[in-house]
């Protein structure tokens, strides 16, 4: 089984395996990767520029350990948009950034020889770490700095589930945050939702959502900060489509959007209150934020969430800056921003690896989340079986630990087809690791977990992939919702995601006949998370266990059930 | 000076936002059938201009049985010149018809709301008539999603 790196031994493969200096914010924690004595100033100095420091995390999925997480290695974008930032995946991503095969920053940053990188730069993450990086940041700038959170915090662990959010709600308020925004978080339901809020010590911002019955604000949309001798002013924007995407009936209440028209309102009252700089706190993902970024006027900086990508540069649209700080904890955004009467004058950028194994954890931050796990302890480490071959999720189509979830749905709910959704959150595993309790749920936990058995027409499938690919693949932002395809078992399929609403997908196939997917005839299928209120099924971490309890080691070769063409 | 591959990347992830604003968008609208036959009955025959009248609905509907819909024209609403109707329409309802809206120059501004139902994915269209004899149109497609799959 896997043995912790310790930090000594660290440093000692950094070096057999040193790379070469990539460019921009890469190049001092790539530089001093290679040499020998990576250490923790590498990775955290920074020379300070202007009067006030953002420090931005967000879609940590309520991951308080350090973690792997394998970046996609599928990321397509579409018309205006192809080819652009965040859509460069594996090599690409390296030569466009500048960036060493091999190297921590290749590691930190692609899906490229993952498994093998990861035995050399171990997890990345930890909240404990997270807290040592933004006291740091605090202590350099007392008056100048704002830490923001783009939400899906209390969201996406076995503790968080049991604690309704409580634990990570705890912890981060150990770390006082000035605001963050939500997405997952509405999925305990809008009663826990107003209650914590209520006794949250900080604003929860999201002037996207409103009441159903008189289309009032639901949230603030905006908190004001002076720093650094300006008013700065931070605007949340909550994931625009949570009740379409999650289900509605939990918050029925609540109507959220996109609203470009109350985003532009809400700037233009900053504006009006003296704000010298507005931030967007947001959760739209980065293409909707790009667009946004386009159209809204008088936004500074956007601080981007939700589709989990991390860009080791800021964007720049127009006037606007994008940051995009990655996901499960792995980054910290460190933006530097000289403000003048007239607006931004100069910044200085660096996404920050949160490499667990050089970072130390803040002692008081790592008492607090051991504390919070204790009562789990047991269960959580309780081991069901191990793995040999790498299991991530992120990508746009299935995943290897989609696949082995597929298989469980396929085999211990007796289906001929399995759907699973495309979520973006979800770590990864990596070979000769144990599968405990704690990795099923970090695949799994969510409010909704109910696997559902049904029969589907052929034709309802072709429209569910149809309409999920639409989501992912609309050539218009503002029509897309951020999540990846969904995840299919005993089921193949091609799909061009150039074309058109309708005719993505062809040649659809029910694997164990070989046959294809006749549209008038009933399928057997399983799947999870519907968003529709009622379904009924056990849990899909009981029967992920199950299988996987079956089996005791597990190995999941690569997917050749989907095709993509045209691009 | 050369670009480096990077460097030109990231320009062009820059210089793309100017030709997105306008280029990104779904095709061209043309009602069919019965949306059609009802815009030509409300202009008599004239193809209405764009501008001047903005609809909004959301890109992505909730709730698909109960969406808000709402205009608001530009108009100076004098007695001379002022928008006397407006017409709201489903195309792809069952009834496409959903709505029409009467206006005089007292009524001040010529904006409204409401919450109709939509069948499934469509472009919605809003037709305004003025006291001039001129019509406006504008379009705005909304999704209606079997949902669920979001990340």
């Amino acid at each position: 089984m896997l043995i912790d790196t310790t930090r000594r031994e660290f440093l000692q493969i950094a070096l057999a395996t040193a790379a070469i200096a990539g460019t921009g914010s890469l190049a001092g924690w790539t530089r001093a990767m290679a040499q020998q004595a990576m250490t923790e100033d590498d990775l955290l100095a920074f020379e300070p520029l202007g009067n006030v420091t953002l420090a931005h995390i967000t879609d940590m999925h309520a991951q308080m350990k350090p973690v792997y997480f394998r970046e996609p290695s599928v990321n397509i974008g579409v018309g205006e948009v192809a080819g652009l930032p965040p859509h460069i995946t594996g090599k690409d991503f390296l030569s466009t950034f500048g960036i060493e095969p091999g190297s921590a920053a290749a590691y930190a940053l692609t899906s490229v020889d993952f498994s093998a990188l990861a035995r050399t730069y171990g997890r990345m993450g930890g909240i404990d770490r997270i807290a040592t990086i933004v006291n740091r940041i605090r202590a350099e700038r007392p008056n100048n700095t704002l830490f923001l959170d783009g939400g899906d915090t209390w969201q996406g662990s076995y503790t968080t589930y049991q604690t309704k959010g409580a634990d990570m709600v705890e912890l981060m308020n150990a770390l006082k945050p000035d605001a963050m925004t939500g997405h997952w978080e509405f999925t305990l339901g809008q009663d826990r939702v107003e209650e914590i809020v209520e006794g949250l010590p900080f604003p929860f911002l999201a002037g996207n959502v409103r009441d159903t019955e008189w289309e009032e604000p639901a949230f603030e949309s905006t908190a004001y900060f002076e720093r650094g001798g300006v008013k700065v002013a931070v605007i949340g924007q909550a994931f625009p489509y949570t009740p379409v995407a999650n289900p509605r009936w939990m918050f029925p209440k609540w109507s959220f959007g996109i609203r470009e028209e109350d985003v532009q309102a809400h700037v233009e009252a900053a504006r009006g209150e003296g704000a010298g700089l507005v931030v967007l706190l947001s959760h739209n993902g980065f293409d909707v934020d790009r667009k946004l970024a386009s159209r809204v006027e008088g936004i500074d900086v956007i601080l981007t969430g939700h589709t989990h990508d991390a860009l080791p540069e800021a964007v720049k649209v127009g006037k606007t800056l994008l940051v995009a700080t990655g996901s499960n904890g792995k980054f910290v955004s460190r933006l530097d921003l000289d403000v003048g009467a007239d607006g931004v004058k100069d910044f200085r950028y660096r996404l920050i690896p949160v490499f667990s194994d050089v970072i130390t954890p803040d002692p008081e931050t790592a008492a607090l989340i051991d504390k919070l796990r204790a009562p789990y302890a047991d269960e959580l480490a309780r081991v069901i079986g191990s793995t040999e071959s790498l299991l991530y999720r992120r990508g746009n189509f299935n995943g290897t630990f989609d696949d082995l979830i597929c298989d469980a749905l396929l085999s211990e709910r007796d289906a001929e087809i399995a759907l699973s959704p495309g979520f973006r959150w979800g770590t990864s595993l990596i070979p000769g690791a144990d599968i405990t309790v704690e990795d099923i749920h970090t695949q799994t936990s969510m409010t909704y977990p109910e696997a559902y058995r049904s029969e589907m027409t052929g034709q309802l499938l072709k429209d569910i992939l149809e309409d999920v690919a639409d989501n992912l693949f609309n050539v218009d932002p503002y029509y897309q919702q951020g999540g990846d395809m969904v995840r299919v078992g005993g089921l193949g399929y091609t799909i061009d995601p150039t074309a058109a609403m309708g005719s993505r997908i062809t040649a659809m196939t029910h694997l164990k006949s070989g046959d294809p997917i006749d549209p008038a005839k009933s399928y057997v299928v399983a799947g999870w998370a519907s968003v529709n209120e009622g379904t009924e099924g056990p849990p899909v971490w009981d029967v992920v266990e199950a299988h996987i309890k079956a089996k005791g080691t597990v190995s999941v070769s690569a997917h050749d059930a989907v095709k993509v063409v045209g691009i | 000076m050369e670009l480096t591959r990077r460097e030109a990347l990231l320009v062009a992830a820059g210089g793309a936002v100017a030709v997105m604003a306008g280029a990104i968008g779904l095709p061209a609208f043309a009602a069919e059938g019965e949306a059609q036959k009802l815009i030509d009955e409300f202009t008599g025959g004239a193809t209405p201009e764009s501008g001047k009248i903005s609809l909004s609905a959301p890109e992505i509907a909730e709730n698909g049985n109960t969406v808000p819909v709402g205009f608001e024209i530009d108009s100076p609403m004098t007695a001379d010149d002022h928008i006397e109707t407006v017409m709201l329409l489903a195309p792809a309802n069952p009834r496409p018809g959903v709505a029409t809206f009467h206006f005089t120059a007292l009524s001040g501004k010529a904006a409204a709301s409401t919450r109709m139902r939509l069948a499934k994915t469509q472009d919605l269209v809003a037709v305004a008539k003025t006291s001039k004899g001129a019509f406006y149109m504008d379009t705005k497609p909304v999704k209606v999603t079997i949902g669920g799959c979001g990340g």
